[in-house]
């Protein structure tokens, strides 16, 4: 990979200097960011004299940027920064936005996980080890019932809503631009539209006026109505639909966008090559080729998969009945913002992030095996 | 040879019919499950108080009225702060958040794309990461933040780490890598144009699709913005909070509660619709071809 991109630089750079002949004499202020052009540009109102020159000299330059062997990573790490100068004032906007408000945090929350900082005690220790850790995994048990009920939820929540996007925008696909906007907006709609997942309590409300309950005890089929979002044994599958009635989400999206970008040409070709059926063309190529946007999609289920925790809350309760629903993102809202132990909060934060990390690099290792 | 069926006046390659068939069954039995929610938000909305709590509770309406949301707004105008003034907020949040996101993460997302500068993995490798880092820790380190620069309690405490949004970015990153041939870029370059210019006449219309998904996903996120903790001030909160509290009121507020989640949830799916026809039009009159 990496060599690839070298190779690309320097045959940029071959070619851009072979261009520069004719835009010498014309002044041009923007070519190229290479510094061999800024040289260029002084001389440039010249005799034809000092042009032949500097053909030399170009030459000679041209030898010196090409054998990279000849610098150390150091010079050639400056070279290459000064050349594409451009790239650094372009992301800087965006970098200082983020580093200030998503990457400081992260490294405060780190350092802090190492402090039992508490915001409503003034008296905190600046380091207590790793007594944050060993309290979590060794005394905390409801922080081991939350991974537990964590881990559950995301391995049927994650997969599933993922391998769900990927197919109705795949099937979608090939329908006609008007009838796939329509499906596109009434699968997508339930994860934009805000607080309407509530309606979920009303359908599977406690009383017999819900829905679900009014039909049931209509037919018969109970004698009384079922506590649906407050009963240990239908919580959790129940916050696991309405998950997955929501997760159609940003992946989903990126999914429909980039299939529609593959080449159709591809297609054809394979066709005369010998695939014989859709299965065949999805692994073969339309996966290879969604590649960037599969990994995405993975991002958006892990992080969406583990961090689904306002939504529970929102149905069953804070905390949910039994702690039948209490997932990890519970324990950090109990300690982060009800009980201010930024320390303790900030190591369960860390390990959540360790746990989703881990997930992502399985997946990655997994979507790397796709189309061979 | 096999036999060529034809679909849209389009020849039909590797396409059996009982898996067309199977597919439609599998799209009708998801897209029931998917839309008979929204659909009972919307009847829920257009019942009568007395048929709110009938039982059992029906999936139709037999006097629809638009009762409820008239008696949403007579709760609205009620309201201490002037209800339009939540409407500005919400407004102007989301537009000053989604336009900034849009100008960095994309100028940003090109530079570590299409640029082989040094250092652009590792900022990329942090943006990745940073996807998956719970905002509910970081909220504390960004209050510190924010109350040093004096922005508690001042719209911009909103406005300013949206434009700091990952999410774009990544998003645009990764569809820039699918979507743009470097040779196009480099052509662009080589005929004169300046790194800025080719970043906005020839890669930004070659990824329409993906900041219009750009734009809907901040819209989504900075219109459902609810209460914060760095707003205090009642004339600065916003819409979904305005609403959440009416919501809050309980059974006598059911119907205008019912209003008031169909209202919310109606801005955000038509701006949906608006961005999706266009993006349908782009991919339409693309005709990737370089």
């Amino acid at each position: 990979m990496e060599d690839r991109i070298d190779k690309n630089n320097d045959t940029v750079m071959e070619e851009s200097e072979n261009l520069q002949n004719s835009i010498v004499n014309e002044e041009s202020e923007a070519l190229d960011n290479t510094e061999n052009v800024n040289t260029e540009n002084e001389g440039s109102e010249v005799t034809t004299e000092d042009a032949a020159a500097e053909d030399q000299n170009k030459k000679k330059e041209k030898k010196k940027a090409v054998s990279r062997k000849d610098m150390t990573m150091a010079q050639w790490t400056w070279h290459e920064m000064k050349r594409n100068k451009i790239a650094y004032l372009m992301i800087a906007p965006f970098m200082f936005v983020f580093i200030l408000f998503t990457v400081f945090p992260v490294v405060l929350s780190l350092v802090l996980s190492f402090t039992n900082f508490n915001m409503l005690e003034m008296n905190w220790e600046m380091f207590i080890g790793i007594k944050n850790y060993t309290r979590l995994f060794f005394e905390d048990d409801i922080f081991l019932l939350a991974c537990k009920n964590t881990l559950v939820f995301a391995m049927i929540t994650g997969p599933v809503s993922y391998i769900l996007s990927f197919l109705v925008a795949w099937f979608i696909n090939e329908l006609s631009p008007r009838i796939r906007a329509v499906i596109t907006l009434i699968f997508y709609a339930p994860s934009i539209s805000g607080s309407v997942y509530l309606i979920w309590a009303t359908l599977f409300s406690d009383d017999a006026y819900g829905w679900v309950n009014g039909v049931l005890l209509d037919l018969g089929m109970i004698d009384s109505a079922i506590l649906w979002f407050h009963d240990e044994k239908y919580a959790m599958t129940l916050c696991i639909v309405v998950a997955l009635w929501m997760s159609l989400g940003t992946a989903f999206l990126s999914f429909i966008a980039g299939l529609q970008t593959i080449n159709k040409s591809l297609f054809e070709a394979a066709a005369v090559d010998g695939i014989k059926n859709r299965w065949q063309e999805l692994w073969y190529i339309t996966l290879p080729m969604m590649r960037p946007q599969l990994m995405f999609g993975a991002v958006m289920a892990i992080t969406g998969s583990f961090g689904f925790g306002g939504v529970v809350t929102a149905l069953c309760g804070f905390p949910s009945v039994n702690y039948s629903c209490h997932t990890i993102m519970h324990c950090l809202d109990d300690y982060g913002s009800t009980r201010w132990e930024v320390g303790y909060a900030s190591a369960i934060a860390f390990v959540l992030f360790m746990i989703m990390i881990g997930a992502n690099t399985l997946v990655n290792k997994m979507l790397s095996k796709v189309g061979q | 040879m096999q036999k060529m069926r034809v679909r849209n006046h389009q020849v039909v390659l590797n396409r059996s019919v009982g898996g067309d068939a199977g597919i439609a069954f599998f799209l009708i039995i998801m897209g029931v499950f998917m839309f008979l929610p929204m659909y009972y938000v919307i009847i829920q909305s257009l019942k009568p108080l007395d048929e709110l709590w009938m039982f059992p509770p029906r999936f139709y309406v037999q006097h629809p009225s638009f009762k409820n949301f008239s008696d949403l707004f007579t709760l609205l105008s009620d309201s201490w702060v002037p209800f339009s003034r939540y409407i500005f907020n919400t407004v102007f949040i989301t537009a000053m958040g989604t336009f900034g996101n849009l100008l960095f993460s994309s100028l940003a997302a090109y530079a570590i794309s299409k640029i082989p500068f040094p250092g652009r993995k590792g900022c990329f490798w942090i943006i990745q990461r940073s996807l998956m880092f719970t905002s509910t820790v970081t909220a504390i380190a960004n209050f510190l933040t924010l109350s040093t620069f004096g922005l508690m309690d001042n719209l911009f405490a909103i406005i300013i780490p949206a434009w700091g949004s990952s999410m774009g970015l990544y998003l645009m990153k990764q569809f820039m890598d699918s979507s743009i041939s470097d040779d196009v870029l480099e052509s662009a370059r080589l005929d004169g144009c300046s790194e800025f210019k080719t970043f906005w006449v020839i890669a930004m219309p070659m990824v329409k699709p993906a900041w219009l998904t750009l734009i809907i996903y901040s819209f989504q996120g900075l219109w459902n913005t609810g209460a914060s903790q760095y707003i205090f001030s009642e004339q600065l909160k916003t819409l979904n909070y305005a609403i959440s509290q009416i919501t809050a009121g309980g059974i006598a507020r059911a119907g205008a509660s019912a209003a008031a989640t169909v209202i919310m949830m109606i801005v955000p799916i038509l701006v949906f619709v608006i961005t999706q026809s266009n993006i349908i039009e782009t991919m339409a009159s693309s005709g990737m071809k370089d």
